[in-house]
């Protein structure tokens, strides 16, 4: 069953300097139950996404559609979005320290969220279900340390608290935006097998974001790779990681250090993220891509099938057979450039090869 | 910097490679916890760094590797002269520098520079990059007028920056260009240590392994040793020749990379290697992970015995009252060495043990 279908979804906020366009058209679909991973960099947009879903990005000029359960999202007003935020939906943020508030108790904010949605709760139910929800998260002691102010609990537990406020109302969906990124190996480790198995116990869908592809390996059971506000790449999990067909993926997976290769040099992308007010021409990517075709230039791809069994969709020139990390995919690669590099491309591949980064 | 001194640096640091250039013996740092008020009584103390050793070998890497309040960053910070050790002994090519005046410390700090995690929060907003990366030269008068913007420019170069952004401010650069500035900047003197403080876990992959790539260009042309702390362990085992593994102030496992990656004998570390998420489903999907049951103590009023029992899957009686020295287990290199009683054997399945630990706390 979908549970949310986004169409063509654009996000701009005017500013200063010049409109950013943030989101620039994005569509995908989640199905109750389960996950799909947003990964991108720093400003690839996969975070304004997720707030404009739920209407958290006043000023923004927003087109397109957002259908979850029926509704789109995206016309709701406040009043019915307050209805479905916290219920239906819920967020995990990054940062659990300053999503908790520090001067009330975390039992007391997490019962406040009960009795914000079930009008005929009484306080004392909100306070049970309170400890009842902690203990679920794996918090010891749940009934003392319901009376614990957030500074008195460590960073995993702030949002193992954050996790217990988010499951509250038994959501739909989660949104967990980099939930993990603050905590230490450990403790990551224990928030992502206690997501895993909530989500398990009840079937909540769950859109991660991240920009941690070890984490995205790890849980996802579809992906979408971001770049400057579009969707370079999605598909299931093991297409995106074993046979990627945009070189931006391509590059994020070949520049994580890995255990094969230790001591040896990274491959890294070259160069810097666009500026979304001011977006290269044609291929946002081309200006880093080392296959840069004549035609990216000028021509923005839009997301074509890589592979007729699953939904791999790549925006990218290169043909579809083009895609994976072995030799014969690097030879099509190769070919293909020999082939439509002619005119405007070769430019900009000497100065991708003459980024500090290229040479060794 | 010219050719030739960088040519002169790497033959003065070929001809001696085994030596150690920087060791640390039996360090302590404790912080003192006083009461609040008039009378600011000491009642504990953070126990920060409670007795640790190393060796840096010169021209090598170490990893330090542990999670927050393990105490790497405060080692780090005792290493470079920035806090005052309460025990123990620093020693710098020879010389010791543990605890020296700031007068006395003037000629060491021009060997030690760190590089920071935060490329925002360690460059001065209001001031121009070029004046950013001369203070060293500035503060230890070393060079003047032209020469320092010339000098100025050419470390802008050797790190991957434009030379004529020289008048431009830290808010016109990318994080990862940032963070080149910092690399600069810790440069200019030509030191012999660098310490980098998570000099990456600021930055997103593809920019993470440009910075990478330059600090192993660095090292290699200037004959360059660093400390390195980082909390990514896939990052630690790229650039570490050996890696010491801190928990709770004290030294867990310490052996060359290898060792210590390949056969990790302390139940810690090889928590935190199956914790680490790799980017491969079907390895994601087969590995073993060993969850931990709660969070890293108090460094105030640590675990008696050894300070992982509350937490280890293995812990018995004996872990609560007696703490295990760091020493050589059974099979292992003469530089593998691991602190504790029942070390963690080859096939053994700690992640079984760990989820039965937490299903019966």
């Amino acid at each position: 069953m979908t549970l949310l279908e986004v169409e063509n979804l654009t996000v701009s906020f005017p500013s200063a300097d010049g409109v950013v366009r943030a989101v620039r058209g994005v569509s995908f679909t989640l199905e109750a139950g389960q996950t799909l991973g947003i990964v991108g960099e720093s400003g690839s947009g996969k975070t304004v996404l997720t707030q404009t879903l739920l209407g958290l990005t006043p000023g923004a000029e927003i087109t397109g559609k957002a259908i979850f359960g029926g509704t789109d999202l995206l016309q709701l007003s406040e009043n019915q979005m307050r209805q479905v935020r916290g219920s239906r939906i819920s967020v995990i943020f990054q940062d659990p320290l300053t999503s908790l508030h520090p001067l009330y108790r975390v039992g007391w904010q997490i019962a406040e969220m009960i009795r914000a949605h079930e009008k005929d709760i009484t306080k004392k139910q909100a306070a049970e279900r309170a400890v009842e929800l902690l203990g679920r998260v794996g918090i010891p002691n749940p009934a003392q340390r319901v009376n614990d102010y957030p500074h008195q609990f460590s960073g995993g537990m702030r949002q193992r608290a954050m996790i217990a406020m988010a499951m509250s109302l038994s959501p739909q969906m989660i949104i967990a935006d980099e939930p993990t990124t603050a905590l230490d190996a450990t403790v990551q480790a224990q928030i992502l097998d206690l997501l895993l198995k909530l989500q398990q116990e009840s079937h909540t869908a769950l859109l991660m974001i991240t920009h941690d592809l070890g984490v995205v390996a790890d849980i996802a059971d579809n992906v979408m790779v971001m770049y400057a506000g579009r969707a370079a790449e999605k598909g299931p999990k093991h297409d995106i990681f074993y046979e990627p067909h945009h070189p931006y993926t391509k590059g994020l997976l070949e520049s994580i250090p890995n255990s094969s290769a230790a001591g040896e040099r990274l491959r890294p992308i070259p160069g810097q993220p666009p500026s979304l007010i001011n977006l290269p021409s044609g291929c946002k990517f081309h200006p880093r891509c080392t296959y840069v075709l004549d035609r990216c230039v000028t021509e923005e791809p839009g997301l074509r099938e890589i592979s007729s069994d699953t939904a791999h969709l790549s925006a990218c020139w290169l043909p579809a057979r083009a895609a994976g990390l072995g030799g014969e995919a690097e030879k099509i690669r190769e070919e293909t450039v020999r082939e439509s590099r002619m005119g405007a491309a070769v430019e900009v591949a000497e100065a991708i090869a003459a980024a500090p980064e290229v040479q060794a | 910097m010219t050719d030739e001194s960088a040519a002169a640096v790497m033959t003065s640091a070929q001809s001696s490679q085994d030596d150690v250039l920087v060791r640390v013996d039996n360090l302590v740092k404790y912080f003192p916890v006083r009461t609040a008020g008039y009378v600011r009584r000491t009642v504990g103390h953070v126990q920060a760094v409670d007795g640790v050793s190393l060796a840096i070998p010169r021209g090598k890497t170490l990893g330090l590797v542990g999670e927050t309040g393990s105490g790497k960053s405060t080692l780090a910070r005792c290493i470079a002269g920035l806090l005052p050790v309460t025990s123990g002994q620093v020693t710098f090519d020879g010389d010791d520098i543990t605890n020296l005046s700031r007068r006395k410390m003037i000629p060491y700090r021009r060997e030690i520079q760190m590089i920071f995690q935060d490329p925002y929060g360690s460059l001065n907003p209001r001031r121009r990059v070029g004046a950013i990366i001369a203070d060293p030269f500035a503060i230890h008068k070393t060079v003047a007028g032209n020469e320092r913007k010339r000098r100025v420019q050419e470390l802008m170069e050797r790190v991957g920056l434009n030379p004529e952004h020289y008048n431009r401010f830290p808010a016109e650069f990318s994080g990862g260009q940032r963070q080149r500035i910092g690399v600069a900047r810790a440069l200019a003197l030509r030191p012999k240590l660098i310490i980098c403080d998570e000099p990456v876990s600021a930055l997103d992959v593809s920019i993470q392994a440009q910075v990478l790539n330059l600090l192993a260009d660095l090292q290699r042309d200037y004959g360059l040793t660093y400390l390195f702390i980082a909390h990514d362990l896939e990052v630690v085992r790229h650039v570490s020749d050996s890696v010491t593994v801190m928990y709770l102030g004290r030294v867990a496992e310490e052996g060359s990379r290898d060792a210590v990656y390949r056969t990790p004998r302390h139940p810690y570390t090889a928590a935190l290697l199956s914790a680490a998420p790799a980017a491969d489903p079907d390895a994601a999907a087969s590995r073993q992970r060993i969850i931990l049951t709660g969070d890293i103590p108090s460094p105030i009023d640590p675990p008696s015995g050894c300070r992982f029992h509350p937490r280890c899957p293995k812990a018995r009686e004996l872990c609560g009252q007696e703490d295990p020295p760091l020493e050589v287990k059974a099979g292992d290199g003469p530089t593998h060495l691991t602190a504790c009683h029942f070390p963690v054997e080859a096939g053994e399945n700690l992640a079984a043990a760990a989820a039965a630990r937490r299903e019966s706390p």
